[in-house]
């Protein structure tokens, strides 16, 4: 996987100073456009044309009938989503609470939060399967081994829901510590609370409200990790999408070329909503 | 209730989650690492060090090593073209793509590179590219090098934009040429953010396992996260699971090591850069 970093660095900065263009400028666009467009010039030839039959759309069309498409794409989803609403709910009352309570513990939680990304997936996950295989062991005798297999459902893992928490956990904090920064939240809460609001109120009418790009650009970063993400899925033994992909590829080379394609929009549209969240808090 | 206490009330889930879904994982790991059937022993860490285990930590380091420095090489001069340039579409395309980029890894990166690259791949058709030649060693840095310029026109072009010119005018002013003015203002201001930016290509380059498990590029390059999960899937290397452990703490540290000179730079860099 590679790290879903640099999104929070402003995509717009000031103008340039003009200067004349030189033949070194050139020359290194001319390059780099010549080694990041190659690539997608040659996959995208790659999907629509066969020797044998010619230029033709089938790898797309075949892709919503494709055995598996629906269903990984469907299971990513559902993992994306359920990990937005988990690390938004253990991150964002926490941070908050440190905020106004317990400013000691910033430097903790940070360096927490952090942390994973220290950790190498495939080392994570080395260490979940671990502790899963001796979770199941030790907790047999007891009602908590039921917990254990229900965690694991291949229809619904949610033990993958908790892993991606862990792995998006310095991204999201990041976020929401921007977001944070750009207001005050000790003033904030305290007018509101001296003014009668309870604490629901607080949370829902006046912090959510002034956090809503910072949690936007959270969650949209969570869903093109989760989307993305094979490591952990892949040695869990799950088939969500990015796996899925992989399966395929033996058998039905086009069609993964033409999916790669697809998930790089994705990517583009997930970037573009996440400057636009950015964008609009500036104005 | 004491303000101090709702303070530890709030955060107390996130505490208790990330102890039982990262703390119990990390010490299973551990543990797992120095005992082998139940014993506590250094067999494990003995044997991650030698033979094909240590081919392999080396061939991850080599390749993680030649990617950063290729990658920020380019991607400072990428971003020093993109910074300088008068066109600002280019500027913001150049921006955004790298954006969007950085963050394209993993599985279809390997499969665009197999498409373009790969043995009845498209260029290496025109190019008359030997059978395998995606599938070496410098075949993987090209594939990496695809999130890892980018991510470093990420890193640098925020700090590219904060060499005021007005510093280049009093060097200049004081009779300083090109040379003097980079060699005693502009890289030294740039330092932090260059080594950071090394370092973070470097660590995303060695924990990178989708792209090579996708490209099936194991067979040529000898990778550790590859030998990881070889003998965390494999059912007939029994007994083989404590050593993958073994292996993943080797990695950690090697990656701990790294972020740690990370981290303090990153601070470091903004001071000059504001």
């Amino acid at each position: 996987m590679a790290a879903v970093t640099g999104l929070e660095q402003p995509l717009v900065t000031a103008a340039p100073p003009a200067t004349r263009p030189r033949a070194w400028r050139m020359l290194v666009f001319l390059l780099a456009g010549l080694y990041f467009l190659v690539p997608l010039g040659a996959s995208l030839w790659y999907t629509i044309y066969t020797p044998t039959a010619g230029v033709s759309f089938a790898a797309y069309g075949e892709l919503l009938t494709a055995e598996g498409f629906a269903g990984s794409l469907a299971l990513s989803l559902g993992l994306g989503l359920a990990t937005i609403v988990l690390v938004l709910l253990l991150t964002l009352p926490a941070m908050l609470a440190v905020r106004l309570f317990t400013p000691r513990l910033r430097p903790v939680m940070e360096v927490l939060c952090t942390l994973p990304l220290v950790v190498p997936p495939i080392t994570f996950v080395a260490g979940l399967g671990t502790s899963l295989r001796a979770g199941a062991d030790v907790l047999a005798p007891t009602p908590f081994w039921a917990t254990l297999i229900a965690v694991q459902d291949p229809a619904f893992p949610i033990v993958l829901v908790l892993a991606y928490v862990v792995l998006v956990l310095p991204f999201v904090y990041r976020s929401l510590d921007a977001g944070l920064r750009t207001m005050d939240v000790r003033t904030l809460v305290e007018a509101a609370r001296n003014l009668g609001a309870s604490w629901p109120h607080v949370m829902f009418r006046v912090i959510i409200p002034n956090l809503r790009s910072a949690l936007a650009s959270a969650s949209f970063l969570t869903l093109a990790l989760v989307f993305g993400e094979f490591t952990v899925a892949r040695l869990l033994g799950y088939q969500p999408f990015a796996v899925w992909i992989v399966t395929i590829s033996g058998s039905r080379g086009q069609l993964s070329v033409a999916v790669s394609i697809l998930s790089l929009l994705l990517i583009w549209l997930l970037l573009l909503a996440v400057s636009s969240a950015f964008g609009r808090e500036k104005k | 209730m004491t303000t101090r206490s709702k303070g530890w009330l709030g955060a107390l889930p996130l505490f208790a989650f990330y102890a039982f879904v990262f703390g119990v994982p990390l010490v299973a790991l551990l543990v797992g690492a120095f005992t082998s059937q139940g014993r506590p022993t250094l067999e494990n860490m003995r044997q991650s060090l030698q033979g094909g285990n240590l081919t392999s930590m080396a061939g991850s380091v080599q390749v993680s090593a030649v990617v950063a420095l290729l990658g920020a090489v380019l991607g400072t001069f990428l971003a020093y073209a993109v910074v300088t340039s008068r066109f600002t579409a280019l500027r913001q395309s150049v921006l955004t793509a790298s954006g969007v980029l950085a963050n394209f890894g993993g599985v279809p990166l390997a499969f665009f590179w197999v498409a373009t690259l790969g043995n009845s791949g498209v260029v290496s058709g025109l190019l008359g590219l030997p059978s395998g030649a995606l599938y070496t060693f410098w075949g993987l840095v090209v594939v990496y090098l695809y999130f890892s310029v980018p991510l470093m026109v990420l890193v640098m072009a925020p700090a590219l934009d904060g060499l005021r010119p007005q510093w280049r005018e009093a060097a200049a002013g004081n009779g300083a040429t090109a040379w003097h003015y980079w060699r005693y203002v502009g890289l030294p201001v740039l330092t932090p953010a260059l080594l950071g930016g090394v370092v973070l290509l470097f660590g995303s380059a060695f924990a990178a396992y989708a792209t090579a498990a996708a490209m099936g590029a194991g067979t040529v390059v000898p990778l550790v996260t590859l030998k990881i999960a070889n003998a965390l899937t494999s059912d007939v290397l029994i007994g083989q699971e404590n050593v993958a452990l073994a292996l993943s703490l080797n990695m950690i540290v090697i990656a701990g090591l790294v972020m740690a000179v990370y981290l303090p730079l990153q601070k470091r860099s903004t001071r000059w850069l504001r």
